[in-house]
């Protein structure tokens, strides 16, 4: 295995009037399981669809209806696991979580509180080159969504879609290991990449389909080691819980607020109440929702409808074979293999589509020729007209003939990126409409030599300064560029021009 | 023919099979009956268009091979979904309500070409031992002393009423603690609980989902082993539901058990246990070792414990279960006020729609799943659980084929008599039977006899797990020596 050494990012700290403090986050992710049918029932996951229109009796709670386990949930779940390399529980069991919601038509969401089906984990959150925080993942379980109560709609009314209700979501539990606001953000994004690699979440945010409740605390310099040293959480401050954020600019600002009222409260000589609190982004602030006295009392109890989950070690093993190569160790291969710098090899790992198009693109070439015309050129250009790189009018077969083109000295830089623009707008094979638009450098010697010749015998007086000072060839060597409509091969220009200047 | 509600459903699948009469025939003497039999309060809603298309269908259908059910006129328990058909539970909170699907069970039944005559009364949403926490009221015991009114039992209280009045010719029934078996000793007529996973339960409303089962409640054994053939069978739609075939039990009905051990346990003796009870018991042991078995005194330990854990583990189960009735999406919604909220909408329909057993249960099971009790009831009770299922599973172990005990301890009782009693009282009709469902095995309730007043008395067997057919067999040769033909005069 290919894999890059990092240190650990800095804490991030918040000078208080009586010293600084330090924040300890933790972290707990739903993620909306990619599948087509929700976790106990047939009916459809599609977003978007008309209100309850993707309800079985039994997402809707009717009597006497039971739910029967989809078996394609519980394998990207393992495949989750997998990619976050956790350890997975072949024997694990489903929960009750009793509350009362309009959207909660069971009376109960059915999830795993005992028994987990993914176990202890880690995720390597990039903070930049060199730098990242190891986050322990301390479980990953099944469970239902619940449906959407909408307020909005009447004035003494509310309405209920079912659609989402009883859509399968994994909930990804960190340790309380991540230490800034933009590392909570990165941690997000980290697992939003690993699963988007692994097709197990698609990762959508403004869909809701990822999700996270972020646990905030504060604490002096040195506690957070003694935490680490001996897990006493004795050592932490109280944490508040912030609800159901679902933007990654959201989670920081309010991991900020967050921390920075705490602060506040106790130095005021107040305390944290550990409670759930929801973020406004509006107001930029957050608010408690419910304390610890009046949280809900769940009453969990294993769910007699479900036997426990039992799967077998050769059925793990066929998940684990199919992985695909996940983002760390592609990012460290493209480093090694293709001799980028571990910055442009995590531009072009971000996403698996692109990282694809890279290789298609250097495959047999220069990589980090191809790494600059992947990043520079391309993405600027996609992102100027907010395209995807799916939709990309360039094809990565296309990009790689424009990069050997400059290699072998077809082309020039610059006439490169003419070709880029040809093909982007009208498409074509680079290397035929080379040929066709008379693109191609000029190497042939003599025809350099007689555009050279050209210029110096009608510029005397220039000849004569550059002669006293070598420095102003280079004027020479744009009149011949221009001269040859960009087509000369500047080395070679360069060359003849010191040469008939005597220099 | 005359008196064909009188039928067995073998003897009326016989005749139906002979061309000796037609199932719209059959039917419309059930329907006549039923009629006539309001006082019984068994049927709670009557279906007789379903039930002569049905059984137009089913003459339609006949052959000399048709199967076992078809074209009888069955009633169906009000807890089991039938679409189209009001289906509450005996329940205030189902108000109005009517599925939209058809529970395995009764369309397993239906596939068989069994005619639905109704649904049958019962406690509501199963919880309660003599049918008096309905909705629709009190089903009656159709066996009666002087003018006393009795309980049938319950909660499968209808059912039992029904098939004892011979206004169906078999009933379907569910059993979480007892409730085909009490019922049926307590009208005279037989009632077989199978193993937990035999009969789905999809599309039964949930009482306790670890505890539940579907099973039929019938006028003898072979009776009851051919409506139990067409219920049982794996139901990829529930998860509980066993993958295995289901033999013809009635195939299995040999009256031969010679070598058979059955096993007579000590912690079902009772102190002050009524000596026609003892009788009963020990006269049916005797009857079953004539027949050839073996008669060995064993012990189930934990047994005392039993009814405690099951008053734990069922009211949990069911607190949960029942908080889907919400008055959200069916059912009753109370009206509200001005300034009311979801809370007041859940407080008030939920105040109106459960009555207070019901109420009392939801309440007990929310208890003893609440965060610091959890572990002193429910995960206690759990433990029990366990140890009682290894009492069984050591007896088992040990060579007992089949456990013979009494099913009641008493005779029926009358009707209002407890309403006075701790809920306690009641829960002791249970005594003998949740500890079958709490280790999820087999047990049948059988009639043997009468008691001084000249009500029915019923003994219980108890199987080895999946092995319904050979406790049908042994439960077929105890009927046959008890030789139990009594039934009640007709007086409704």
């Amino acid at each position: 295995m290919l894999d890059l050494t990092y240190e650990a990012p800095q804490p991030k700290t918040i000078a208080g009037a009586t010293g600084d403090w330090e924040l300890v986050i933790g972290l707990e992710v739903h993620a909306q399981v990619a599948t087509k049918a929700k976790l106990f029932s047939g009916a459809s996951t599609q977003f978007g669809a008309e209100p309850n229109s993707n309800v079985a009796f039994v997402d809707a709670g009717m009597p006497g209806m039971l739910p029967v386990i989809n078996e394609g949930c519980v394998a990207q779940a393992v495949r989750t696991g997998l990619g976050l390399k956790a350890e997975i529980n072949l024997w694990s069991a489903f929960d009750r979580k009793n509350y009362f919601y309009p959207d909660l038509p069971q009376g109960y969401q059915i999830s795993q509180l005992y028994h987990p089906i993914v176990g202890e984990g880690e995720v390597l959150v990039d903070m930049a080159p060199g730098i990242a925080r190891r986050v322990r993942i301390e479980r990953i379980h099944l469970e239902q969504d619940a449906g959407k109560s909408i307020h909005d709609m009447d004035p003494h009314m509310s309405f209920v879609d079912l659609n989402r209700t009883g859509v399968a979501l994994m909930e990804i539990v960190s340790r309380p290991d991540i230490r800034g606001p933009e590392e909570a953000a990165a941690y997000v994004g980290k697992l939003r990449q690993i699963m988007r690699y692994l097709g197990t979440c698609d990762g959508n945010m403004q869909n809701g389909n990822l999700r996270a409740d972020v646990n905030v605390s504060v604490c002096r310099p040195g506690d957070y080691e003694r935490y680490q040293e001996t897990q006493d959480f004795s050592h932490l401050g109280t944490r508040c819980e912030i609800k159901n954020m679902n933007s990654m600019r959201f989670i920081q600002m309010a991991i900020d607020y967050e921390a920075r009222r705490q602060i506040a409260l106790l130095e005021d000589g107040k305390e944290v109440v550990q409670e759930t609190r929801l973020y406004d982004p509006d107001k930029n602030e957050t608010r408690s929702m419910r304390s610890k006295e009046e949280a809900h009392d769940y009453r969990y109890f294993p769910d007699p409808d479900l036997l426990p989950l039992e799967i077998e070690q050769a059925w793990v093993d066929d998940i684990a074979a199919s992985l695909p190569e996940l983002p760390d160790e592609k990012k460290a291969r493209f480093v090694t293999e293709f001799g980028l710098s571990e910055y442009d090899a995590g531009v072009l790992t971000a996403e698996v589509a692109n990282a694809a198009y890279f290789e298609k693109v250097a495959e047999g070439r220069d990589g980090k020729l191809a790494a600059n015309w992947v990043i520079n050129e391309l993405f600027g250009r996609l992102k100027k007209e907010d395209h995807s790189i799916e939709d990309s009018p360039v094809s990565p077969e296309q990009l790689g003939k424009i990069v050997g083109l400059i290699t072998k000295g077809d082309i020039s830089g610059k006439i490169a990126k003419d070709l880029f623009e040809i093909i982007y707008t009208e498409g074509g094979d680079p290397e035929a409409i080379v040929e066709e638009r008379g693109m191609k450098q000029v190497t042939d010697t003599g025809a350099i030599e007689a555009a050279v010749d050209e210029v110096i015998a009608a510029n005397p007086a220039q000849v004569e300064k550059a002669q006293q000072n070598p420095k102003l060839a280079g004027w020479f060597v744009g009149q011949v560029m221009k001269a040859t409509g960009g087509k000369a091969n500047p080395a070679a220009v360069n060359k003849l021009v010191q040469e008939k200047l005597g220099l | 023919m005359t008196d064909l509600t009188k039928l067995k459903i073998a003897e009326a699948r016989d005749a139906l099979r002979k061309g000796d009469v037609t199932s719209v025939e059959l039917t419309e003497a059930c329907l006549s009956a039923i009629d006539a039999a309001d006082a019984l309060g068994a049927f709670v809603h009557k279906t007789p268009e379903i039930a002569l298309e049905q059984a137009k269908a089913a003459d339609a259908r006949n052959s000399a091979d048709a199967p076992a059910l078809n074209g009888i006129p069955l009633g169906i328990k009000d807890l089991f979904c039938t679409k189209g058909v009001p289906s509450q539970a005996a329940s205030g909170i189902l108000e109005g309500f009517r599925p939209e699907y058809e529970s395995t069970v009764t369309s397993q039944l239906f596939a068989d070409g069994a005619v639905m005559l109704g649904k049958l009364n019962m406690d509501e949403f199963a919880m309660g031992s003599s049918n008096e926490t309905s909705v629709y009221g009190n089903a009656v015991n159709p066996w009666k002393v002087d003018d006393r009114q009795l309980t049938p039992g319950g909660s499968s209280g209808g059912s039992a009423s029904a098939v004892a009045a011979d206004l169906c010719l078999g009933a379907t029934g569910t059993d979480t603690g007892g409730s085909i078996r009490q019922p049926a000793a307590f009208t005279g007529i037989t009632g077989i609980k199978p193993t937990y996973g035999r009969c789905s339960r999809w599309g039964i409303v949930a009482f306790a989902s670890s505890l539940d089962q579907a099973g039929p409640m019938t006028k003898d054994v072979r009776d009851a082993a051919i409506m139990l053939t067409s219920m049982c069978g794996h139901d990829p739609k529930d998860s509980t539901s066993a993958d295995l075939a289901v033999p013809d039990f009635e195939a299995a009905l040999t009256g031969d058990i010679k070598g058979k051990t059955i096993g007579i346990p000590k912690e079902y003796r009772m102190e002050g246990s009524p000596t026609e009870i003892e009788k009963l018991w020990s006269d049916g042991a005797d009857m079953l070792r004539d027949a050839g078995a073996k008669v060995v005194d064993i012990s189930l330990p934990h047994t005392k414990y039993a009814l405690p854990a099951y008053y734990v583990i069922a009211p949990a189960e069911a607190s949960s279960n029942l908080a889907r009735y919400d008055g959200v999406r069916f059912g009753h919604r109370a009206s509200l006020e001005a300034g009311d909220g979801i809370t007041e909408m859940y407080e008030k329909t939920r105040a109106e729609g459960f009555g207070h057993e019901v109420q009392r249960r939801v309440m007990v099971g929310t208890y003893v799943l609440s965060a610091g009790f959890y572990d002193a009831y429910y995960n206690r009770a759990r433990k029990v659980r366990a140890l009682i299922k290894r009492d069984f599973d050591q007896v088992f172990a040990d060579g007992v084929d089949a456990i013979l005990t009494p099913a009641t301890p008493s005779a029926a009782f009358g009707l209002g008599e407890m309403a006075e009693a701790d809920p306690i009282q009641m829960y002791l009709n249970d005594v003998f039977t949740v500890t079958v469902n709490l280790a999820g095995l087999p047990g049948i309730s059988v009639p043997t006899g009468l008691d001084a007043q000249g009500l029915p008395l019923g003994l219980q067997l108890i199987g080895r797990p999946w092995e319904e057919g050979d406790l049908l067999n042994i439960a077929y040769r105890l009927e046959q020596s008890a030789g139990f033909v009594a039934k009640p005069s007709q007086w409704w």
